[in-house]
């Protein structure tokens, strides 16, 4: 690992200011970061440890909740408001990783954390993501884990969040802060697709800081469900995950929301299903047109065209959980 | 029967691992935990490339990092004395910093020495070659045709050749097992810490201190008395450990060139291409039967991949020459060279692989009869071995039939492959069983009484975690009619007496019989002290003698007897998983395995052994594939987040039984090992098991959801 300055600021101000430097990047529960440095993937000149800044906090809002974040991934998955209003928050926290990775892991680090390709992480390969134009070793190489949604020719690689995946279900907003001051931003619209900058995964600047998220009041709270296909129950990135969520009224559908994830280089929120799903009935025979309607435009390569069947039943099934069909 | 039992100090459930309080306090010092004075630190650095030579080498900029106190490459490596020639097939373990070539990905090409981890680690970074490459070849199928008859296999024919084919019922089937890399969870590691020109310390990760011993001083021509191996306790080794790698040669080396003690402990990544792993294996099993269900005929031919430089075999198609009473049996096993590091045993070694193929062959042949698989299993059960004639020394296999059959409650499954449902859930049985030779070898063991009552067992064997010092205290216990907290066992050390390398499920039975010897001399002895009487009261025997203790040093071996029998364990495994119809996951629900391991010596450490191979079992179904990127011929999930093997949310309750019949010719204890069927035939039963949920057969390991979807 290169060796690298550390700093911690005491106040926003001061942390804005550090990361404008270059070189230097912010550091929160480091299990994404930490590894890739050790990996050599990435090699900061400084490290801005922001720790210390007062973002842990989960706060109700009048239309909605605040999630700080600094706030501790188990600390969300078990907080009384968030099991209370969003469930499948707390169901994909608990989808992802370890109980000691989501204890160190945060709720900015998390919508940060870079993709588990392979190819991205051994320095010996091609990968236009960690060193543009260099090629992509995914798109002929093993491509199990990859993109069947929003592909370019440069990269294949998904975001491997599960969190992501059910705030981009809930509607949130990303609440950002740069020397400017404040910036709110759809959590769908966070991160972006490859297209010819695999290197950029989203639309935060290099000076900004995410400071939480907002989460909206809904109805979905009853009929939610995270679904989180592995290969094995835990500690395994999804193959596909979805996360469902339903505003049902005497079995009748008033409002829907979905967004797979492994499927993407973002959350994939899957809006034509949604749509068409309001005012149907609950049904499994519903809840498979749907999720065929989700798979337009889905691409398989080598080894992951299992996906294009494994996702519209994951959509199936989690549709059918979350409007307790099962 | 000599196993006369004096009294019964051990409770039926068996003894607490004795080391089990060091081993969750953190008290237990395994290899890489010593403190040795001015011990600096190693990291090795692998080559990118995965066949060629290597053009050049730059050093420069890593000899100059912070703390760097060599870096050794094929260009200065000192002379090791025991290198006769360079690497060629079947000359022993790649032979390191020799010279230029590169056989595999991953090959070390340097060793970085700094005064610390940290150092060295950054160092090693900064090491940079030059190749020129060569064409590789790391697919196995795709090279099937480039495999040889290794002059340790030969085919195998019994009656008439493929008679499976003339047979009124016939299935013909190939199944494939990927690579499964060793991954103990303790790394490997060693310290070597020279004392003197000719004299060398090394704390070690191995299954074997004495062939350590061995190797370390043929290779650096030293006398082995001079040559001092220390591995008390082991975190895990499966087979790994077995041998002595390149990087523990790589490591003395580079003591002796740094002359200082120098610490190599491999990391993560390391391991997937240092210490061996179960080779990727083709199989193709024909089975040929009367209507009626008896067997006309077994063909089984094998593949597996090897190395370039070593020709590595083990017993795949064994397991059909001697599991059933088949009149026609033949077998061929291949081996293809590969640019891969070469595999090693890993527990059930072969067998394992070619029971998954034969176990499920088994299954679906039941299928194709409509009969009921263990039925179908007993109407072809051997009454002797098939394949030297003899009688068994023991054999309970049916009996553990029974047994797992109404343990997981067999009676509940349906013939007909995905006509269960649970909750949503297709649900599914399946068996598998297993066979493994039943050895006992040569050991010797000091037995020491001392005044206060203590009694010290000494044997140089290592105990790698399936409690050999708990099974030497209980039969210790038990012969001596003492209680087990009296008995101190020590291990794991080069210096201590002769006893066989941990594997081969052979050490309960060669130590055990030599425990349970010595303290028959012991005994004897205190008799002789006591005018002929019985007493157990040892410490006012040595008193009333003036003694401050009593001792014997006993070497033990089986009896001639032996050879009249055939001796094997037997296991059979039952699993009940359940399927999602939509998304492919499969959970284990149940898994019960049952062994015909002869008596338990110790029953909780026996227990847990049964229950950890079963685990393994299950990941072999379900998880472990070691991935080559085939253009790069490099491994692409060579760490923990990739490569998969079960968690506990994998595994249910698993429960182990036991026949717990003594075997009465092997050994005094009536003890045979049980190390390797632990896992022997458990990923059959997996796979019959998803079979029967699904109605899908996925002759392909693991079987992941994407192939049940
Ligand atoms: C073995 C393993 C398995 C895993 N499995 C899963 C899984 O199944 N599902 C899943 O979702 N995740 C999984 N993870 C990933 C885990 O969720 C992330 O590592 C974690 O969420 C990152 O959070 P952190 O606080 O540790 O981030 P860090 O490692 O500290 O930072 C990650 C990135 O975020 C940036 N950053 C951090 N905070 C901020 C902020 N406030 N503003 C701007 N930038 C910021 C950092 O600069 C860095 O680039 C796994 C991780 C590991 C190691």
């Amino acid at each position: 690992m290169k060796q690298f300055q550390y700093t911690r600021p005491s106040t926003q101000q001061m942390a804005l200011d550090a990361i404008s430097k270059p070189g230097a990047k912010i550091i929160a529960g480091g299990t994404n970061l930490v590894d890739l440095m050790k990996r050599g993937v990435t090699a900061p000149d400084k490290l801005v440890d922001i720790n210390h800044l007062p973002l842990k906090n989960i706060t109700p809002t009048h239309t909605g909740l605040h999630i700080g974040s600094l706030a501790l991934n188990s600390v969300v998955s078990e907080n009384e408001l968030v099991l209370q209003k969003f469930p499948l928050l707390s169901m994909a926290l608990k989808a992802g990783a370890s109980p000691q990775l989501r204890n160190m892991a945060t709720v900015g680090g998390n919508m940060m954390q870079r993709t588990r390709c392979t190819y991205f992480y051994d320095t010996t390969m091609p990968c236009n993501k960690r060193e543009p134009g260099t090629g992509c070793g995914a798109m002929e190489g093993f491509n199990r884990m990859h993109a069947i949604f929003g592909t370019s020719n440069q990269c294949i690689a998904v975001n491997p969040s599960d969190m992501c995946v059910g705030l981009a279900a809930l509607d949130a907003v990303v609440i950002i802060a740069g020397r400017k001051g404040e910036r709110r931003i759809p959590f769908t619209e966070f991160h972006r697709l490859p297209e010819d900058h695999p290197e950029i995964d989203n639309h935060l600047a290099k000076d900004e800081l995410i400071i939480g998220v907002e989460i909206p009041d809904n109805n979905f709270a009853k009929n939610s469900y995270y679904l989180k296909v592995r290969d094995r129950q835990s500690y395994a990135f999804a193959l596909v995950s979805v996360a469902a969520a339903l505003d049902i009224d005497n079995g009748v559908i008033k409002k829907a929301r979905l967004a797979m994830g492994g499927v993407a280089h973002k959350p994939w929120r899957l809006f034509d299903a949604e749509k068409w799903l309001i005012g149907k009935p609950i049904s499994e025979e519903n809840f498979k047109q749907a999720a065929q309607m989700a798979m337009a435009g889905a691409k398989g390569y080598e080894y992951n065209s299992f996906k294009l069947n494994l996702a519209p039943a994951t959509i199936n099934e989690a549709l059918k959980h979350a409007a307790g069909l099962v | 029967m000599e196993s006369k039992i004096l009294n019964k100090p051990i409770p039926e459930e068996g003894l607490s691992r004795v080391d089990g309080r060091l081993k969750v306090t953190g008290k237990a010092k395994y290899s890489a935990e010593y403190d040795v004075k001015g011990v600096c630190y190693g990291v090795m650095v692998g080559s990118t490339i995965t066949k060629g030579n290597i053009k050049s080498i730059e050093t420069k900029t890593a000899e100059r990092a912070p703390g760097v106190l060599a870096v050794i490459t094929y260009l200065n490596c000192p002379n090791i004395p025991g290198y006769h020639t360079d690497n060629q097939p079947d000359k022993g373990p790649l032979k390191i910093f020799i010279d230029d070539k590169i056989y595999f990905n991953g090959q070390p090409i340097a060793l970085v020495i700094a005064d610390t981890y940290e150092r060295a680690l950054f160092a090693a970074s900064l090491v940079k070659a030059d190749y020129t490459k060569d064409q590789h070849q790391t697919d196995l199928k795709a090279n099937l045709s480039s495999g040889f008859s290794p002059s340790k296999a030969k085919d195998y024919l019994r009656g008439q050749e493929d008679a499976y084919k003339l047979a009124p019922v016939k299935i013909e089937h190939e199944y494939t097992l990927p690579t499964e890399v060793h991954n103990p969870m303790e790394l490997h590691a060693i310290i070597a810490c020279w004392d003197a020109d000719d004299k060398i310390t090394v704390w070690d990760k191995t299954q074997g201190v004495k062939s350590t011993q061995r190797v370390i001083a043929q290779a650096f021509k030293l006398p082995p008395e001079n040559v001092q191996v220390t591995a008390p306790f082991v975190g895990g080794a499966f087979g790994a450990a077995l041998r002595t790698w390149p990087h523990e040669i790589a490591a003395v080396a580079a003591a002796k060139l740094v002359k200082r003690p120098v610490k190599l402990v491999l990391s993560r990544a390391d391991m997937f291409t240092s210490v061996g792993y179960r080779p990727h294996t083709w199989q193709k099993v024909g089975l040929g039967a009367t209507a009626d269900g008896k067997l006309v005929g077994i063909t089984h031919e094998a593949s597996g991949q090897t190395s370039v430089y070593e020709n590595f075999t083990e017993g795949v198609v064994n397991i059909s020459q001697l599991m059933y009473a088949s009149p026609n049996v033949n077998t061929r096993y291949r081996i293809v060279p590969l640019n891969v590091n070469t595999p090693t045993p890993m527990r059930g070694p072969g067998e394992a692989t070619g029971a998954y193929a034969l176990e499920s062959a088994m299954d679906e042949l039941s299928y194709a009869l409509n009969i009921d698989p263990i039925e179908l299993r007993i109407r072809n059960h051997a009454d002797s071995d098939p394949l030297s004639g003899k009688p068994y020394s023991s054999k309970f296999l049916k009996e553990a039939y029974q047994l797992g059959a109404d343990k997981i409650g067999w009676s509940e499954r349906s013939q007909k492959p995905g006509s269960l449902t649970k909750d949503g859930w297709l649900v599914g049985y399946g068996m598998g069983a297993g066979m493994f030779g039943a050895y006992r070898s040569n050991a010797t063991v000091t037995a020491r009484l001392m005044a206060d009552g203590t009694l010290f067992l000494q044997t140089s064997v290592t105990d790698i975690g399936p409690g050999t010092g708990t099974a030497m205290a209980s039969i210790a216990a038990e012969s001596m009619g003492i209680s087990p907290e009296k008995i101190r066992v020590e291990l794991g050390d080069s210096a201590l007496p002769p006893s066989p390398t941990q594997g081969g499920s052979q050490v309960t039975s060669t130590v055990g019989a030599a425990v349970f010897d010595a303290c028959k001399e012991l005994k004897d002895k205190f008799r002789q002290l006591d005018g002929g009487a019985d007493s157990t009261d040892y410490t006012a025997l040595l008193q009333k003698n003036k003694l401050q203790k009593l001792e014997v040093t006993t070497a033990s071996k089986g009896s001639a007897a032996m050879n009249n029998y055939a001796a094997f364990s037997w296991s059979v495994h039952f699993i009940q998983v359940y399927v999602n119809p939509n998304t492919g996951v499969v959970k284990v629900n149940k898994a019960i395995s049952v062994a015909d391991a002869g008596h338990i010596v110790s029953p909780k450490t026996a227990a847990s052994q049964i229950k950890g191979g079963s685990i393994m079992g299950i990941g072999m179904a379900l998880m472990e594939e070691a991935v080559i990127d085939h253009r790069y011929g490099r491994l692409v999930n060579n760490n923990f987040a990739d490569y998969h093997m079960p968690v506990q949310a994998d595994i249910p309750q698993v429960e182990a039984l036991f026949v717990n019949k003594p075997d009465p010719y092997l050994n005094p204890m009536g003890a045979k090992g049980m190390g390797e069927i632990a896992t022997i035939g458990v990923a059959a039963a997996v796979a019959n098991a998803v079979y029967n949920a699904t109605g899908k057969r996925i002759r392909e390991l693991p079987i992941t959801p994407d192939k049940l979807i």
